[in-house]
């Protein structure tokens, strides 16, 4: 291979930096809102906080119930509940049906897998309405455990279609070399399958969790007490009728992102490989 | 794994069953928060130890908290008190959200036009807490003489103006209709006409546009002043005043010696600028089941010592009489001033027409200040947008002939699958797995179907029903034609559906191809052998990604904010001109996209840097050996390989954009003039911002749902041509 230039190492460089920044500005100036007095904002474009400030890290998380309970506390304990279980529910159901659509023939098949894609055209938003009435013919509303089952099968038909798409690159002989080794079809599902499957597996499961972990309109409505609301709910009480409070909402979504940022960073390498070898292939 | 899950599930049975409230425990739902949310909750902990019921409050977010009230009450899963401003009183009172006060209440422990304001068709509901209205607040060093009439008025805030040094006359949120109803009225301006009926075509509309509009183009009053704009103006001495409500009060700075007055008599017309009163009310909930409880919850808010509490924590003007009676609370020389100025308000209508009227208010006025509609033109402009809003209720339906037609395409297509699966082979030949497969499918099937079948099923279903108030009739295809006819609107204007559909075509075009570029740009570069710092680069290219889109799509809001976001401070920092982001539809769109843009690119990116990997560089070796040109190698070798695996995600990162509600909804929130609302937005505004019109949305998903099938039809019988081609 030639050799590339110095002008073409540095252009690479000095471009990506550039993208760099545009990636990160935002996120800096977020940074600079939650650690900002809120006296202090003014038109200006520089990213970094003038005066530094914890009021706002404070106020987020030393807010208190009426019975003195630790509301930042539980709201973090919820969401990492509802997300925690979503991911495992959504996993189990997403991964056992997408093996089954990928290896075996049975009736209703590609009807099911096309209809799986149909769901994602219909605006989720405006589910709302029929899922309310129904949540409460199952006694599910106002409880973590109806979040969790709403989340895991919203997130379905895409971790279906990406598991699926996944389970088709796999080489067929490993199973059926295993087969021949005298192991029955579950140990095969668990034992060879899954371990190979581990990168589509993280994507997956991190889809499902963010699915999770970002919601909030549907938590909004549902939940009716403030020691159960997720993170997300409680975040949306700062931006008000007639003010938003930049400041708290600013230091309340680092908080919240944190974790979900955490995850990525620790999930990136199988992120490339997940996502892509199966890819979404219709 | 299974001991796992177990505890698991007993964990959050423990969660939840802890969390529940006990019987006896009455359930009082608000949105206040800071001092009045102090004050309510010494008043509630005052009723617990007086009459031993316990009460459990929730303190909601503003935006959910209307649709959880409807929701929840009919359901039996509302609070058993709850905290709202009577406007919507009429719409709960039609839904059959409230129980009635009468009997209860003692109507002379409050003011009047208080107790009015909480009355619909005869019967009294709720508990009226406190009066909310608007006055002047002057900043007594700078304005000495408490001015009269506007003339004078004017005069003031001339000598007070300055726009080099950022100084103003007089400061507040222009933009909002609540703040713009004194000049309304004072101007002769009537909303409502005896029919009930709104008329935004009148002289009053006119003239107090034009008053307003005049006094932005002298500079008098700042451009498109936020709540935030006008505190700082005020505590920073740059402004002659304010006008704003008491709990403005809360917010100056100890240094500003202020003072509460009634607003001005305008000069023209004689009449004095009428703010509209609000009324906070304690309501009891329908289906309560401590009714006598919550009746005396309610009541015991309202007046005596809570009351006073009201006053003196919350800063709130108590409705009650007798509050007054108390030395602190008469004293009191803000209480006092906001006392008077509420009684020179008008109450505002609880009509269910009063909810209607909001957005071509805002409409209106917003296109005078921006200078895109005259002040004489304005009132029809808003007459037209009122008019589309109110949907008359289409006739009733008859449902048998859809009822037939629906039993026959079912008819039809088993039979169509009967025959279609016929064949020569036995079922057990064909699917040799079926009893293995089923065992892995069923649990996703029976959720799918339970939690995304049915509601989607319902959801189609409510498309040929008109909702009102808890009550669904059958108008069979009314809904479609509605909408498709454009009824109400010009074709070429906002709000039309083929308007909305266009800007939801470009939104998703444009987006998708900055996503795909962009995405596949980076992806390139990424993978140049010569990069250093690989994985320092890809990791922080992927920070958007992992941001929740409601959280990137607030921050991006501040960021365009007119005053202090970001943008117009680099533009500023270049020596520009700042620009006001939502108040044109092409920057509005551009700031919609930018944001867009920012979140959507890592995705593509990551799409793209994994099909890169699975290009085999023998081809690259060959190309260079042939001594093809880097660019050649990319469209002949890149571009090509590429493109299956990239197009199955262009299709769902379409589909996903298409749907988009999250940003335009918090970004742009379709401003200027719902111009740049999306089609997602749009059903979302029909089902939960104009009178819950269910159907109508719902109608709107159904055509969402078959713009993106037949999107998604043709892009696949594309790329199977092209697929075959390739092969």
């Amino acid at each position: 291979m030639k050799r590339g230039s110095w002008t073409h190492v540095a252009a690479l460089h000095a471009f990506l930096v550039v993208a760099c920044v545009f990636t990160l500005y935002p996120v800096l100036w977020v940074i600079k809102m939650a650690l900002s007095p809120t006296e202090t904002l003014s038109l200006s474009a520089n990213p970094f906080p003038e005066h530094v400030t914890f009021e706002h890290f404070t106020a987020v998380l030393g807010a208190h119930g009426t019975k003195g309970e630790w509301l930042f506390g539980r709201q973090l304990l919820n969401s990492i509940l509802v997300s925690g279980a979503t991911t495992l529910v959504g996993l189990v159901l997403a991964v056992s049906a997408a093996y089954a659509i990928s290896r075996f023939k049975f009736p209703g098949k590609e009807a099911g897998l096309q209809s799986l894609l149909i769901t994602q055209m219909f605006p989720a938003t405006l589910m709302l309405v029929p899922l309310y009435a129904l949540l409460e013919k199952l006694h599910l509303l106002d409880s973590l455990s109806g979040l969790v089952l709403v989340y895991s099968t919203s997130s379905l038909p895409f971790c279906v279609w990406m598991l699926k798409g996944y389970f088709d690159t796999l080489p067929r002989e490993l199973e059926e070399a295993a087969i021949m080794d005298g192991a029955s079809q579950w140990q095969v599902f668990i034992k060879v399958v899954l371990p190979l499957a581990r990168p589509a597996l993280a994507v997956t499961a991190l889809f499902s969790f963010m699915t999770a972990w970002n919601e909030f309109i549907l938590a909004a409505t549902l939940l009716n007490d403030a020691a159960r609301f997720t993170l997300p709910v409680a975040l949306q009480r700062y931006v008000g009728e007639y003010k938003t409070e930049w400041g708290n909402f600013a230091a309340g979504a680092l908080l919240v992102s944190a974790p979900v940022m955490a995850l990525f960073f620790a999930l990136q390498k199988q992120l490339v490989g997940g996502l892509t070898t199966g890819g979404v292939k219709g | 794994m299974k001991q796992w899950v177990l505890a698991l599930s007993l964990f959050f049975s423990a969660v939840s069953t802890a969390a529940a409230p006990p019987p006896e425990t009455l359930r009082l739902w608000h949105a206040y928060r800071g001092a009045e949310e102090d004050a309510l909750m010494s008043s509630v902990r005052l009723f617990t130890k007086e009459t031993g019921i316990a009460v459990e409050p929730l303190a909601l977010p503003y935006d959910a908290f209307a649709s959880k009230l409807t929701n929840g009450i009919p359901h039996g899963n509302g609070p058993d008190v709850f905290i709202f401003n009577h406007e919507r009183l009429r719409n709960f009172e039609h839904q059959g959200l409230l129980v009635s006060s009468d009997g209860v209440i003692d109507a002379k422990a409050y003011f009047p036009n208080a107790v009015d304001a909480l009355q619909v068709s005869g019967k009294t509901y709720g508990y009226p807490l406190s009066l909310k209205s608007l006055a002047l607040i002057i900043n007594t060093r700078l304005v000495p003489v408490v001015p009269s009439d506007t003339r004078t008025w004017v005069t003031q805030m001339r000598a007070i103006s300055n726009i080099a040094e950022n100084r103003y006359g007089l400061a507040y949120e222009s933009g909002d209709f609540y703040l713009h109803a004194p000049f309304l009225f004072g101007f002769g301006g009537e909303l409502f006409y005896p029919d009930g009926r709104a008329r935004f075509d009148s002289p009053g509309m006119s003239g107090s546009l034009a008053f307003v509009k005049g006094l932005q183009d002298e500079h008098l009053i700042p451009t498109e002043a936020s709540g935030a704009l006008v505190k700082s103006l005020f505590n920073d001495g740059r402004v002659g005043a304010v006008i704003s409500g008491p709990w403005f009060v809360g917010e100056i700075d100890k240094a500003i010696s202020y003072r509460v007055v009634r607003l001005p008599f305008v000069s023209e017309t004689g009449k004095p600028m009428q703010p509209f009163l609000g009324v906070e009310a304690a309501f009891v909930a329908a289906h309560t089941e401590h009714e006598a409880d919550a009746q005396k919850l309610a009541r015991f808010l309202s007046v005596g010592e809570a009351s006073v509490i009201r006053a003196k924590v919350g800063r709130q003007v108590p409705a009650n009489v007798d509050a007054y009676t108390h030395p602190e609370v008469r004293d009191d020389p803000l209480i006092a001033s906001f006392r008077e100025a509420a009684t020179y308000a008008t109450p505002m209508p609880n009509t269910l027409e009063m909810a209607k009227v909001w957005e071509p208010m805002k409409l209106a006025l917003r296109g005078v200040l921006q200078g895109a509609t005259l002040p004489q033109d304005a009132g029809a402009l808003a007459d037209r947008r009122y008019r589309a809003l109110n949907r008359e209720k289409p006739p009733h339906a008859n449902p048998i002939p859809y009822i037939i037609a629906l039993v026959l395409a079912a008819v039809g297509a088993v039979v169509y699958v009967a025959r279609k699966s016929r064949s020569t082979f036995s079922f057990r030949h064909r699917y040799p797995d079926t009893a293995r497969a089923l065992a892995y499918v069923a649990p996703a099937t029976v959720g799918l179907l339970v939690l995304v079948a049915v509601p989607f099923t319902i959801g189609i279903g409510l498309a040929f029903f008109h909702h009102d108030a808890g009550h669904y009739t059958f108008v069979g295809l009314a809904n479609f034609v509605d909408i498709l006819a454009s009824r109400g609107y010009r074709i070429a204007e906002p709000l039309s559906f083929y308007f909305t559909l266009a800007v939801t075509i470009l939104w998703a075009f444009v987006n998708v191809t900055l996503h795909v570029s962009i995405g596949l740009g980076l992806a390139l570069l990424l993978k140049d052998p010569l990069l250093k710092l690989r994985g320092i680069f890809r990791v922080l290219l992927i920070v958007p990604w992992a941001v929740p889109n409601y959280i990137t799509a607030m921050m991006w809001k501040g960021m365009f904010h007119r005053q202090f976001g970001a943008i117009n401070g680099l533009l500023v920092a270049l020596h520009l001109q700042p620009i006001s982001w939502f108040t044109r539809w092409s920057t509005s769109f551009a700031a919609n996209v930018a944001t867009n843009t920012w979140l959507g690119f890592p995705f593509m990116m990551v799409v793209a840097l994994g099909a890169l990997q699975s290009i085999p560089q023998d081809l690259y070796e060959a190309a260079e050996v042939d001594g093809a040109s880097k660019w050649t190698q990319f469209k002949r070798i890149t571009l090509p390989l590429l493109r299956p695996a990239l197009l199955p995600s262009v299709i769902l990162g379409t589909v996903w954009t298409f749907n988009m509600f999250n940003i335009i909804y918090l970004v742009s929130g379709g401003e200027p003039g719902g111009s740049t609302d999306i089609l997602v937005s749009e059903a979302f505004r029909w089902a939960f911002q104009r009178n819950e019109q269910y159907g109508f949305a719902a109608a709107y998903s159904v055509l969402i749902f078959f713009v993106l099938y037949g999107y998604s039809a043709l892009t696949k019988r594309l790329t199977r041509d092209s697929a075959e081609v390739l092969q």
